[in-house]
């Protein structure tokens, strides 16, 4: 899923300064699950801007609150329409796909982003999110034990360790695993460590250039297997 | 023929000793151009390292003209933290014009332990894929497969961490580094010979020249900064002790002694093909240990 943490509360009042009525926008879905940005976060988040408002002792803004069921969907967001009437600006507690799909939605109405979208991963432990996938669009996850270099090694090389690895710790953060000690020690234990011998060439960005397009193509074709 | 110097002596037989320089931060360069004169008669290569540890600095290629200006034999360090493969390739062409023809290719640094920890790290391609690039550009194409007007060759090496605590993996990249082209290795710091004899043992099936690394200590201080900051560096608590045991005056000729004792012995037994010497910022130390390893003596 995605994972984002909430701005801090003084960037989220610098962002609405300019408008009075500000509606704070949830999502029932990944941010709900990372608590950036569920109903729950929405109510806590109204009843901090109103305490800060009151204390600064000059507040001209109020605040309404809602939440979708996901932002990043327009089905969902037709349900926004009769909640907008008042609002000068939606503050949106979803990730950055919410915040677009919201400002294609709704062309007249600003959007802010109330939380940094951080990464697709998952948690750890209670409230601690790890993440696992960068998205490159070329999985090469068979070859290496389902544990992905490209996201866990800091350099996200993809021929081996480099030397700076120390106690199976990463020499940018010695908190965290090096991945290329965790998919030798899957590979060793799978047996295939013949994967890790093998040369990989220069990696394909050209997947990169953004924005990326996926049409869905299941593997429904006529002699792929599945006719 | 051979594509350098260096190579020519890589396959003489000879004992081989390199060293490095690490480039200034700034434009002031004397400092760096009285090392490399004071240097470039006494090794058979000088290193110029590509911003090491990632701390930006005078730039490698930089510091090889100047090598060549005063008439050494330059080793091009190449990194891929900071260039993509185009990049990578531009420099090659350009050393390669200049006649800089000896390359180190290293995946370098996490720009993590640098002093400019919010650039984008590059890694477009890693140690291994570099190596391949450069065989490939020598082919007479560049990757994308299109012509050269101009081939360049090189002699190119990589490093080996033989004192890794997890030995295996390593292993396994130095082979890659092998098939991929690799004729030399300069190993990260050596101060235990048993993990250096036991990584000859395996490393002699291959035809490849290794180049031990020897790491000048200046103190006890230093070598715990080492251990805690330094990628690959894990220098054992006994040579700790030991500079730690020396007279206050006397801890950089300690780290002097301990060093050329270890090259000494590296020659003595033939463990491996040479020492590269990496002195960290106090490279005019560098012909004191060729005098107590009793290695002087101009060597071109």
């Amino acid at each position: 899923m995605i994972v984002a943490e909430q701005k801090s509360l003084a960037e989220i009042r610098q962002m609405i300064t300019p408008y009075q009525r500000v509606l704070i926008l949830g999502c029932g879905t990944c941010m709900t699950v990372c608590n950036a940005g569920g109903e729950r976060e929405v109510s806590f988040l109204h009843n901090a801007l109103r305490l800060a408002e009151s204390r600064s002792g000059n507040g001209i803004h109020t605040f309404s609150e809602y939440t979708v069921k996901r932002q990043c969907d327009y089905e969902f967001l037709d349900s926004l329409v009769d909640k907008i009437g008042d609002v000068d600006a939606i503050l949106s507690l979803g990730c950055g796909i919410g915040v677009q799909a919201i400002a294609e939605r709704l062309p007249d109405l600003p959007v802010l982003p109330g939380v940094n979208t951080s990464f697709m991963g998952m948690a750890e432990e209670w409230g601690v999110w790890d993440e696992r996938c960068a998205a490159c669009g070329d999985c090469i996850l068979a070859e290496t034990g389902g544990i992905c270099p490209i996201t866990r090694c800091t350099k996200g090389i993809l021929n081996g360790p480099c030397a700076g690895t120390k106690n199976g710790k990463c020499e940018a953060n010695k908190d965290m695993d090096c991945a290329w000690i965790l998919i030798y020690k899957r590979l060793e234990r799978l047996g295939q460590l013949d994967k890790m011998r093998r040369y990989y060439p220069l990696r394909n960005f050209r997947t990169i250039p953004r924005p990326r397009r996926v049409a869905s193509k299941a593997s429904i074709d006529v002699g792929e297997g599945n006719g | 023929m051979a594509n350098s110097l260096f190579e020519e002596k890589l396959y003489s037989g000879e004992f081989l000793v390199t060293t490095e320089v690490g480039p200034p931060k700034g434009a002031d360069i004397s400092e760096m151009v009285h090392h490399i004169d004071l240097l470039k008669d006494k090794v058979d290569a000088i290193n110029i390292t590509d911003h090491q540890s990632s701390v930006m600095r005078f730039p490698s290629l930089g510091g090889c003209l100047l090598v060549k200006e005063r008439g050494g034999e330059p080793i091009l360090q190449v990194t891929c933290r900071d260039r993509n493969r185009l990049a990578l390739q531009a420099d090659l062409l350009l050393a390669y014009s200049r006649g800089i023809t000896n390359v180190l290719c290293l995946t370098g640094d996490s720009v993590d332990v640098g002093d400019h920890k919010e650039a984008k790290p590059v890694f477009d391609s890693d140690s291994v894929q570099l190596l391949k690039i450069i065989r490939t550009m020598e082919s007479g194409t560049d990757i994308a497969g299109n012509e050269l007007k101009g081939a360049p060759k090189f002699c190119i090496g990589a490093s080996v961490h033989p004192e890794a605590d997890f030995i295996e993996p390593q292993l396994i990249k130095f082979d890659k580094k092998v098939a991929a082209g690799a004729q030399f290795f300069q190993t990260q710091g050596i101060f235990d010979l048993r993990s250096l004899r036991r990584f000859m043992q395996y490393a002699s099936q291959f035809d490849v020249k290794i180049l031990a690394g020897i790491i000048v200590l200046a103190s006890a201080g230093m070598a715990r900064y080492m251990n805690n900051n330094v990628p690959g560096i894990i220098v054992p608590q006994a040579t700790i002790d030991e500079l730690a045991g020396a007279e206050k005056d006397k801890r950089l000729q300690k780290g002097i002694e301990i060093a050329a004792g270890l090259i000494k012995t590296v020659k003595e037994e033939n463990l491996c093909h040479g020492v590269h010497i990496m002195a960290v910022g106090n490279e005019g130390i560098v012909p004191d240990i060729l005098e107590v390893a009793q290695l002087i003596g101009v060597r071109h």
